[in-house]
């Protein structure tokens, strides 16, 4: 564990994803506490540009809603979306790519075939429909990004525990008598994680993403703001009022950035042989 | 008149990088490679003899410097040249062969292509010069039906054609100096055989110096004008083969020239009114590749009606060639893979019969010991639960059984901090004495060892086979030792049954195997152990 934060603190992309994955989270966390103001009620006129008076620093929105209120209290709804529907894709993708890798054969043939079936339906347009279907909500846009982000966790595992499942010990466990479900947890899980743990980083991300993108399209949360709802909203007076759409903007472009590094970062700490260093 | 050495390496240190377990992986080495003469480095692993051919390659890797010393070769320092100096040599007056013919050549491209390319590198000869050229080459390291060989791919061609290969290409201009990194230690016997001799009569045609890296003392015995022993990086003693293994001076060379096993086996006791601890009938097992739609499906037969049984107290000996399917026996009997037809008999148990719980049962009176220290145990675990974990999962008190893993790893001489720690803090034989006291942990009445001691140094193999044969002693073990070193067998087993292409073609009791082999295959397999002829060292 010392090692790993060694060479993780080590890697300079690692250090800049954690140092901005820190800052969104406690501007998640602790944000609201400081700035109570709600991010719907109106507080000053409307296309106020940013700069000009500091109670409302980045300005306000078509209905004079404050933007810098907005942002604060999209960091929880986005981060929360990306990390929530990530933790819900890996404790479905783990243990079905789990479970096909070991025992193989028919279980694998049909494991394999479900998790197609996901995979052939463009992720995003079956995003779109089952939020639609399910009534925009957190909860529904949780469970849509996480139906749509499994299937790739469900392979990477499948790949990583059919490699394992050969090795002496893994065999040298069965022939000592231990069961199945022993073995997968134990022996084979643990060192197929560093790859899960890479992926992971970056379908929160992806999450994060998909999740703007939603709200941009108008099926975020009604009582939630977003970045993305953000972004959606000023989109139509992009002309007049850039601040509406760029700050949100800005906010989903650093923290996906802040992940995509964190990832790099874990990768090259995780899989040392992969990293380029030392060749 | 004495030629002058085509090469030699003056006070050569290699720094490794902080941190290492030693500051130098050479230390102070210096040899002289003469046109004509084959030099053996010898050591174990570790000793830093890679290293050594890697830097006359000028193929070091990044990570290690060399510190100080010369490599002359043709009025040329080589540790002072350029990328454009080490092109012009590498392939033309210098050139090396490689230990794994497999990785070591292009999959995707043809044999001829690939021999065609050295010429290609050097700008030399037109390409239906260089085809040609590719051709006579082929002929001349021995490899069949040259004209389509040259056609063929990498994978297509079996392990000892493809270290012909190989050799064909260090060879195809004529190199002044050829560096073999252990040339021979990835084929069977009987190819090890026929490359060394093939080594042997190219070098001694076109008066070559060769620098022949290697930790088989036997093969050294076969091959070797001058020896050089290293040990840690530094040079023990060198001097002339029969010097070396008539006289050895530094103890270090006595002592391995000690560890490697004698091909006479020592007297055993019968074992005759044993009962049997295994019975093994009519096993069969076919590995079907399918070949899709176009293609027959492949077959490989890697068991046909296999016979044997196992006397209480005695060790089997399981002997024969890669692909001679006597590691898919051992995986049978443990039922890691189903047989097609047969049944294993423990004692009155029917293994085979068994599945689910009622195999996990029983699972505990057959235990084995891997090949690879380093791929058997689970680099997450720590070594008390390596070994605690079987007891525990057959319903023996965690206490007791953590208890019974500290007598284990003392029984199997390690000291009981090893409980706490994690398997990569270990070397390779301490590795395979954890691997050990794993088995040992569930009271097994039979210990499969796979190839158990093939993957460790002769010094540590030596020790290995030392304690697992006091250790079956001691506890009245019956063992089933796959190997395909005849000499470990000799030492180590009973009876010996020889196996090719998934067949048992000879089933004798040591001694008389070794004085009167009956089957051809047998006599083949005897004849071509490295290190019987010449000065093979005193048994």
């Amino acid at each position: 564990m010392k090692q790993f934060w060694k060479s993780m603190l080590k890697s300079p992309s690692g250090v800049i994803g954690l140092v901005i994955l820190l800052v969104a989270v406690s501007v998640a966390a602790f944000g609201p506490m400081l700035f109570p103001n709600s991010p719907w009620r109106m507080v000053q006129r409307p296309f106020l540009p940013p700069f000009t008076l500091s109670t409302v620093p980045l300005g306000t929105d078509a209905l004079g809603r404050d933007i810098f209120a907005g942002m604060i209290f999209g960091a929880r709804v986005s981060l929360l979306v990306g990390l929530v529907s990530t933790l819900v894709a890996l404790i479905v993708g783990v243990p079905i790519g789990a479970m096909a890798g070991y025992f193989g054969g028919k279980v694998d043939d049909a494991l394999m075939r479900f998790t197609e079936f996901f995979q052939t339906i463009p992720s995003f347009a079956l995003a779109i429909v089952l939020v639609a279907i399910l009534q925009p909500s957190i909860y529904s846009i949780v469970a849509s990004i996480a139906v749509v982000s499994w299937p790739p966790v469900a392979r990477l595992v499948r790949g990583e525990v059919l490699s394992l499942r050969t090795r002496e010990y893994v065999q040298a466990a069965v022939v000592t008598g231990q069961s199945n479900s022993w073995i997968i947890l134990r022996e084979i899980l643990p060192n197929a994680l560093s790859p899960v743990i890479v992926l992971a980083s970056l379908m929160v991300a992806t999450a994060i993403l998909l999740e703007s993108s939603l709200s941009f399209l108008g099926l975020g949360d009604p009582n939630l703001i977003s970045w993305g709802y953000m972004v959606g909203a000023g989109r139509t007076v992009i002309r007049q009022a850039w601040w509406i759409t760029v700050f949100p903007g800005i906010a989903i472009l650093i923290s996906v950035l802040g992940l995509n590094l964190i990832g790099e970062g874990l990768n090259d700490a995780l899989n040392p042989r992969l990293s380029r260093e030392g060749r | 008149m004495i030629a002058p050495p085509a090469v030699s390496i003056r006070n050569l240190r290699i720094a490794l990088p902080k941190g290492a377990e030693r500051p130098f992986a050479v230390d102070g080495v210096s040899l002289d490679l003469e046109p004509g003469k084959i030099v053996c480095v010898v050591g174990e692993s570790g000793s830093g003899k890679s290293m050594c051919a890697h830097a006359l390659m000028g193929l070091l890797p990044g990570t290690v410097s060399v510190a100080s010393g010369e490599i002359q070769f043709e009025g040329r320092d080589l540790l002072k040249l350029d990328d454009d100096g080490w092109r012009d040599l590498r392939g033309r007056r210098l050139a090396m062969i490689f230990q794994e013919p497999m990785t070591a050549l292009n999959p995707l491209m043809r044999i001829g292509d690939q021999m065609a390319e050295m010429f290609e590198a050097h700008g030399l000869l037109t390409p239906r010069e260089r085809r040609d050229k590719a051709l006579a080459l082929a002929r001349e390291v021995g490899l069949p039906d040259p004209e389509r060989i040259v056609r063929a791919y990498p994978h297509q061609l079996s392990g000892g054609q493809r270290q012909r290969a190989m050799i064909a290409m260090a060879l195809a201009l004529e190199p002044a100096v050829l560096v073999a990194d252990e040339p021979t230690t990835a084929l069977d016997v009987t190819t090890q055989a026929q490359i060394l001799k093939l080594i042997r009569n190219l070098q001694r045609d076109r008066n070559m110096a060769v620098m022949f890296i290697t930790h088989d003392f036997g093969v050294v015995a076969d091959i070797a004008d001058q020896v050089v022993v290293l040990r840690h990086g530094k040079v023990v003693e060198e001097g002339p083969a029969t010097a070396v293994f008539n006289e050895p001076q530094h103890d270090y060379t006595k002592a391995l020239l000690a560890a490697v096993p004698s091909m006479d086996p020592p007297p055993r006791k019968p074992l005759d009114d044993q009962p049997k601890a295994v019975e093994v009938i009519g096993l069969d097992k076919t590995y079907v590749t399918s070949g899709g739609w176009f293609r027959e499906d492949r077959r490989v037969d890697a068991a046909r009606a296999v016979n044997f049984n196992i006397l209480k107290g005695e060790t089997l000996g399981l002997v024969g060639e890669s692909g001679s399917g006597k590691s898919s026996v051992a995986r049978l009997v443990m039922r890691l893979i189903e047989a097609d037809r047969g049944t294993v008999r423990i004692g009155e148990t029917d293994l085979t019969s068994l599945s689910g719980k009622a195999l996990r049962a029983e699972r505990h009176r057959i235990q084995m010991i891997f090949q690879d220290p380093f791929a058997s145990l689970n680099p997450r675990r720590k070594i008390g639960h390596i070994i605690a974990d079987g007891p525990i999962a057959v319903g023996t008190d965690p206490k007791v059984a953590f208890d019974r893993a500290r007598d284990l790893l003392k029984m199997v001489g390690l000291d009981a901090g090893a409980l706490e720690r994690y398997p990569h803090e270990f070397s390779g034989g301490q590795r395979q004495r954890i691997g050990i006291a794993r088995a040992l942990a569930l009271e097994p009445e039979i210990i499969v060892a796979d190839e158990a001691v093939s993957a460790l140094d002769v010094s540590v193999q030596a020790q290995v086979l030392k304690l697992l044969e006091d250790l079956k002693a001691r506890l009245g073990l019956s063992m089933l030792f796959i190997t395909h070193d005849l000499r470990v067998a000799a030492q180590i087993c009973d009876r010996i049954a020889v196996m090719q292409r998934g067949a048992i073609v000879e089933l004798k009791p040591t001694t008389q195997l070794f004085a009167a082999p009956e089957h051809a295959y047998t006599r083949e397999l005897l004849a071509a152990v490295p290190g019987r002829k010449e000065h093979a060292p005193a048994a």
